[in-house]
């Protein structure tokens, strides 16, 4: 029962924050992605940064669960899946987490993604033995592998440096990258006039 | 308006830390495949089936991987992940109700979508539903997708976030700067 409040809270908070920031809306993320705008992406560095600082200084000073961690495996298809993710996402504009929410939001075309994605999930059920047999879903790099060595984490680690405070650092150059971005890298903030179309 | 990238930055860092501290890290694509599933088994019964030692298994080698983890989840929908991802529609449902919802011109083709690619309503919606397709195959083929692989495997200093991140914007970027020559 816990589980199911603790569910409805962090993923409304989640929806509702995702909605905010405009990641549920396709122009900031088309705006982001053809690096005229990256305002979005300042966020989200900063969402990264602060995540980590958190999550690893919790760890560290004992508050918070290492056991709660789930690293992900390295495998050759992480970069095919990506590769197909982002252009699936600069062409429609939104990704899984932020195209549910933009359909729940009243955008009618993210009901389309949404079908378009349901069928997309449903032809990578029937291609994954294909996918499952070539190899490339095999491990790379040690496969569920962190960069620092986290303590009682169990995760086998690349660099064999403390983890945890490998993860702070990592944690505030995100941060600094985040502050350090232009918003506006095209210079087009110093107020040029735009072309007539 | 957007939330500056100072407040909504650490709100959303809150967000992913909160989710890690109190349960797991935050994903979303794996639901696609639960809800394909139950759809799916709701059709046919057979799909997902109990196993002798009380777990669960599948006709379908993707959902049976991993132990019938996902195929439990089918027989199981009320878990955390599943909610998860139905509380995050309510959320971005309530959110946009109190600033005012979504412009009319907006609700089916976005601004910077019209500028580039014109008035077809048909035409949006028929490339948004290929986008969902490519966007939720890529994801299930990497394993997660922008927030279980880049923001919360980034988070967490997962080598996999990187290689996916790398992959994800190598893609985005090019087709966002052809597609994408006009302000909106």
């Amino acid at each position: 029962m816990t589980t199911i409040i603790l569910a409805i809270v962090v993923g409304a908070a989640f929806g509702a924050v995702l909605d905010r920031i405009g990641a549920t809306n396709p122009n900031f993320i088309g705006k982001m992605l053809n690096l005229t705008n990256l305002h979005l992406m300042k966020t989200i560095l900063l969402a990264i940064g602060t995540g980590s600082v958190l999550m690893f200084g919790g760890q560290m000073l004992g508050l918070v669960d290492v056991g709660h961690m789930s690293v992900k495996a390295a495998y050759i298809g992480v970069f095919i899946g990506g590769l197909l993710l982002g252009g699936g996402w600069a062409l429609s504009g939104y990704c899984p987490g932020t195209g549910v929410c933009a359909m729940a939001a009243g955008r009618k075309d993210a009901l389309f993604f949404a079908a378009g994605g349901l069928l997309g999930a449903a032809a990578y059920m029937a291609t994954y033995p294909m996918w499952n047999a070539s190899g490339l879903l095999s491990n790379i790099l040690g496969g569920k592998v962190t960069l620092g060595e986290i303590p009682d984490s169990g995760y086998e680690s690349l660099t064999g440096i403390p983890g945890d405070i490998l993860g702070i650092v990592l944690g505030a150059v995100f941060i600094l990258v985040a502050i350090v971005l232009p918003s506006k890298p095209t210079g087009q903030a110093g107020g040029q006039v735009q072309p007539a179309e | 308006m957007v939330l500056n990238w100072k407040i909504g930055g650490v709100l959303l860092g809150l967000v992913f830390f909160l989710a890690v501290a109190l349960v797991k890290p935050i994903g979303v694509s794996t639901q696609f495949v639960i809800l394909d599933g139950i759809l799916w088994n709701a059709v046919d019964p057979t799909v997902v089936t109990e196993t002798d030692d009380g777990g669960y298994t599948s006709t379908n080698e993707y959902l049976a991987r991993s132990g019938g983890k996902y195929a439990s989840s089918v027989a199981n929908p009320w878990n955390y992940s599943f909610i998860f991802v139905l509380a995050m529609m309510g959320g971005a449902f309530l959110s946009a109700r109190l600033r005012g919802g979504i412009d009319a011109s907006e609700r089916s083709i976005p601004a910077i979508w019209r500028a580039n690619m014109g008035d077809s309503a048909v035409k949006r919606y028929a490339l948004a539903f290929v986008g969902g397709f490519i966007v939720l195959y890529g994801a299930r083929l990497a394993g997660g997708c922008t927030s279980g692989h880049m923001m919360s495997g980034m988070m967490q200093t997962a080598i996999s976030g990187y290689i996916f991140a790398a992959g994800a914007f190598a893609a985005a970027i090019p087709v966002a700067m052809m597609l994408y020559r006009k302000e909106a």
